[in-house]
């Protein structure tokens, strides 16, 4: 598998009126080619500035102190903007949660689709239109050709996200970087698009990295999983390491306090207490301490490293420290173990 | 269940239309019946457009109904007057919490006041101290810090904001609350918090909730029954365990089906269902009960096979 | 990455946190929304200055009867366009020097003006003091200001909060009457008022009274119409609270922003307004002064005699590009969206 993009150490710092908040506080990934990775956090985590720095697209307030971000090794912090232009929608595109906003109110649909092209590529205008047409039918749009003269608003929510894949699709990227896309659509459009997405990696054979808050989604559509918090990574693994084996508080928290449908009404929902911290001060020992019940003195003192626990699977939390206690995580991760052993025997899960 | 009880709200053939007469009519909520019983948490889930939340907006008189009746406590409150003595006891009996903690929260405001709003229509105080111990009293029952009264909303986070949003539906002592998508726009560590508060306050109480949501799980875990609606209709009402491990109307199927379920395995094996709108919706169709407790709606031949 | 640090064996000392509440504490300072705004304003040095600048020439036109060094409408024919002269220092173009004849000569010596005789911005053709008339004339364009804006408070607030409020068929009907009111020209407006009543400040503020809340009356609708759909005003009406209670505690308040903003550029409408009116002939009647006819009289000499016509000139465009810019900066302290 090769790296086709690699994230070194990334730090983003916003300018405000009340001071410098530090929004990426290092953060290390990177992307093989072919996969999907999923990053999951809550608002205010960091997650879509992580992917909207790798296309340079943050407000003029921002800073980028320190870190790398290599796309086959050369560093994209170091392009000009007219280098970046060639990269952004050609190489890397990218598709945004509000399919209304994306989307040009004024101009055909065929016409935005082909647009790529026709800036990147020194093709005709008939073949634009025509390669337009297939990646319509590609995603889904139900007779192409004629609904290529319509506008934006003569479509649904979903039918405008696929679209807007379409957009971004249409010259076959390398990467698809895709910020929330299914959050404001139904739950039943939401899967028609998860789908959708899957089946066109297959076909073209994009690298994804889908931005989330939803574990579900998650779950569904993922090869490999980072979760965020406060400007930093705090697990990542493959998908199945993270689902079932989560060794970071917080990753259990958050699966925690999703109800299941077998989770009945007198149990009470676990949840994590608290607030994210302001990124204004950002807290000197680990981010999450003060709402982790798991929380031990090193916590508040020092920043966890990155612990290894399978050769794809990290945690920072000092809780994988040789010498700290054990703990008994929840129960419902505790079930969540017992799946994990159970895959790796080789049965299947029931 | 609450079967025996008498409903403390009855909808009844509620129709809700907009724009009537011109050719942008819309029929938000068309034909509506169901019960809601003292003390349990009646779910109502839809997709964007369904009418549900019009159909909640219309249950506590935001809006003037088209036509159908709806009874709270026995009595029809579709017709009350807006400044009659009536209508102003209704709405203290009956309260919504909103779903957006940004636009639920009048920004120019501090949050004392905010919550003490109903307190001051209603005549509930009757000094200044007697005021800001309610308020106080109000915040802890939502688990704010009270030295945090004199500030403005924008200094809250989501869920905090949310918090403030209940106390303030709260504060004029109401029987039935319709929280509509309250936790939608909330992170997740975030709604467990306002889901468990808002569970702890129905039981030390007594309170009965309309719980309006697009999110399945959550409804399922909160809601003692739920209705489906689609296309401004109830498709199908049921105990919410029985909604789920015996769905009946395709449209609900499909729903079901696309629930991401946070479990790879799960997901690898999961089966979506579409659903056809042409096919399952047909002009002779009524929302009947096809098994105890369990109404579909769907056409009278059907309705028979499910009676057999 | 992979190497494990050395940690003392007691750090590692479960604590736990058995107060949620001082999770729920909040750090930063407490701040009204005025007082964000305030801040917000004052980081931004163009409406800083421009603020700064509009407070001096208000002050100065409220007390014009003790700043003005001179009557305004008191003729000395005999020291007829005189130019500028500050004191007895030698400023080029303040120095009392004036060309006469191809010749530079002292303007003050040839008329036999006392020793001691300045003014500042030298004198009209009727030899009134320039400068006093500026400071009575800015009075009069801030009276018409004031008098435009209390209009568009009295009756453009109102109308516009109960027609976006009411909609359905009152809203018609008010937005009908809007629709005629701005189809008639105000240049006709204010000639047919000029036939009824005789020319002066009346019949300018009555014309402005007519036409100018419209503006103000429509955007207050559009944002009224917005407002109204918030959930905040859907809970304090399931709460009960009455449309009159609504549109002081809720609407008002939260529509400050467009009212402030439209204001400053109401201001500046309504001053440029006046002074054209004045300066095609039918505003302020002789004697008395506004920007407009300074600026008319002195087009008049303008070749001959540029300073009578730079002076009003400046001071008009100063107010104008200074109420401007400080709208632009209130309203970028206003908005939320550009808060941090």
């Amino acid at each position: 598998m090769e790296k086709i993009l690699d994230v070194k150490n990334l730090h983003v710092n916003f300018a405000t009126y009340n001071g410098t908040v530090q929004a990426i506080r290092g953060v290390d990934f990177h992307l093989n080619s072919g996969e999907t990775l999923a990053i999951v956090g809550e608002s205010g985590s960091g997650k879509s500035i992580t992917v909207r720095s790798i296309l340079q697209l943050l407000a003029k307030n921002s800073d980028i102190p320190e870190g790398q971000i290599l796309y086959h090794g050369d560093d994209l912090l170091q392009k000009s903007d007219k280098e970046m232009d060639a990269i952004r929608g050609d190489k890397i595109a990218m598709i945004f949660q509000d399919p209304m906003t994306s989307l040009d109110p004024t101009m055909p649909i065929g016409k935005q689709v082909a647009e790529p092209l026709l800036i990147h590529h020194k093709v005709s205008k008939k073949e634009a239109m025509d390669r337009a047409e297939e990646v319509l039918r590609l995603v889904g749009i139900p007779n192409p050709k004629a609904r290529m003269k319509d506008y934006p608003h003569q479509f649904s929510g979903g039918q405008r996200q696929r679209i807007v894949i379409a957009i971004a699709i249409v010259d076959y990227p390398e990467i698809l970087i895709a910020d929330e896309p299914t959050t404001a659509l139904d739950v039943t459009v939401q899967a028609q698009i998860i789908d959708l997405l899957k089946e066109l990696q297959e076909k073209i054979g994009t690298s994804i990295i889908f931005i989330t808050h939803d574990l579900g989604v998650v779950a569904g559509i993922a090869d490999r999983v980072a979760v965020m918090y406060a400007g930093k990574f705090v697990e990542y693994g493959t998908v199945d390491e993270i689902f079932y084996n989560p060794q970071h508080p917080y990753t259990w928290g958050l699966l925690d306090s999703m109800p299941t449908l077998d989770t009945s009404e007198q149990d009470h929902l676990n949840s994590i207490p608290g607030t994210p911290p302001n990124l204004l001060n950002p807290p000197k020992g680990d981010a999450f301490a003060p709402r982790n019940s798991y929380a031990m003195e090193i916590d508040e003192e020092e920043q966890p490293p990155f612990f290894k626990v399978s050769k794809t699977h990290y945690a920072a939390t000092w809780l994988l420290h040789p010498d700290a206690p054990k703990v008994t995580p929840p129960e419902s991760i505790q079930k969540r173990f017992e799946k994990f052993q159970a895959l790796k025997s080789g049965g299947s899960v029931k | 269940m609450a079967d025996e009880k008498t409903p403390i709200v009855q909808v009844k053939h509620l129709k809700q239309y907009f724009n009537i007469g011109k050719p942008n009519e819309v029929k938000a909520v068309d034909d509506v019946t169901f019960d809601i019983y003292p003390g349990e948490t009646f779910g109502l889930v839809g997709e964007s457009g369904s009418g549900k939340s019009t159909t909640g907006r219309s249950i506590i008189r935001l809006y003037n109904p088209t036509s159908g009746q709806i009874l709270f406590k026995g009595q029809d409150i579709s017709k009350l007057k807006n400044r009659s003595p009536k209508m102003k006891q209704f709405r203290r009996d009956m309260q919504m919490i909103f779903q957006d903690p940004y636009a639920s929260l009048n920004p120019r405001m501090k949050v004392k006041d905010i919550i003490a709003e109903g307190l001051d229509i209603h005549g509930l105080v009757k000094n200044d101290d007697e005021r800001e111990k309610r308020i106080k009293e109000l915040l802890g029952m939502v688990h704010l810090n009270p030295e945090h009264m004199t500030r403005y909303p924008y200094e809250f986070s989501g869920g905090q904001r949310q918090r403030i949003g209940i106390a303030r539906a709260l504060a004029v002592d109401p029987q039935f609350i319709i929280a509509d998508e309250p936790i939608s726009a909330l992170d997740v560590s975030i709604q467990a918090q306002v889901v468990n508060l808002l569970q702890d306050i129905q039981k030390q109480q007594g309170l009965t909730y309309m719980f309006i949501a697009h999110d399945l799980s959550m409804v399922k875990y909160i809601s003692d029954r739920i209705a489906v609606m689609y296309h401004g209709k109830i498709v199908e009402l049921a105990d919410a365990d029985e909604i789920y491990s015996h769905p009946l109307h395709a449209y609900t199927q499909s729903l079901l089906s696309a629930i991401p379920v946070p479990d790879p395995e799960v997901e690898k094996t999961r089966k979506r269902i579409d659903f056809d709108h042409s096919k399952h919706f047909t002009d002779n169709q009524t929302l009947q009960e096809v098994l105890p407790g369990h109404f579909l709606y769907c056409d009278d031949a059907t309705a028979a096979k499910f009676k057999n | 990455m992979e190497q494990t640090p050395q940690i003392p064996k007691e750090k590692f000392k479960m604590i736990h946190e058995d107060d949620n509440q001082e999770q729920e504490k909040i750090g930063t300072p407490s701040l009204t929304y005025l007082q964000d705004v305030r801040r917000r304003l004052l980081s931004n040095k163009v409406a800083t200055v421009c603020m700064v600048l509009l407070s001096i020439i208000v002050l100065i036109s409220v007390f014009a009867p003790i700043v003005a060094p001179h009557n305004p409408n008191e003729q000395k024919v005999e020291y007829a366009n005189l130019p500028p002269k500050i004191g007895e220092a030698n400023i080029p173009g303040f120095n009392g020097m004036q060309k006469r004849g191809g010749k530079v000569v002292n303007a003050y010596k040839e008329v036999g003006a006392p020793k001691g005789t300045t003014y500042l911005l030298g004198t009209d053709y009727l030899g009134r003091d320039l400068l006093s008339r500026i400071i009575y004339g800015t009075r009069l364009s801030l009276i018409v200001a004031i008098l435009a804006t209390l209009v568009d408070l009295i009756i453009g607030l109102p109308y516009g909060i109960i027609s976006g409020w009411k909609g359905g068929r009152t809203d018609i009907v008010l937005q009908r009457i809007i629709e005629i009111i701005s189809s008639i020209p105000n240049l006709i407006v204010v000639i047919l008022m000029m036939i009824i009543l005789k020319p002066g400040l009346a019949s300018i503020v009555i014309a402005i009274a007519l036409t100018d809340w419209v503006t103000m009356a429509r955007l207050i609708r559009a944002q009224t119409f917005q407002l109204k759909e918030q959930e905040y005003i859907l809970a304090a009406r399931t709460l009960g609270e009455s449309s009159t209670k609504i549109a002081t505690k809720h609407l008002i308040p939260n529509l400050s922003s467009t009212i402030i903003i439209q204001t400053m550029f109401t201001i500046p409408n309504a001053i440029f307004f006046e002074a054209f009116l004045s300066f095609i002939g039918i505003g302020i009647p002789a004697p008395n002064a506004s920007l407009g006819t300074l600026l008319s009289d002195g087009q008049k000499a303008f070749r001959f005699l540029p300073y009578q016509m730079w002076a009003p000139a400046i001071v008009l465009s100063i107010i104008m590009i200074a109420t401007n810019l400080l709208g632009d900066g209130l309203r970028d302290a206003f908005d939320p969206q550009s808060s941090d």
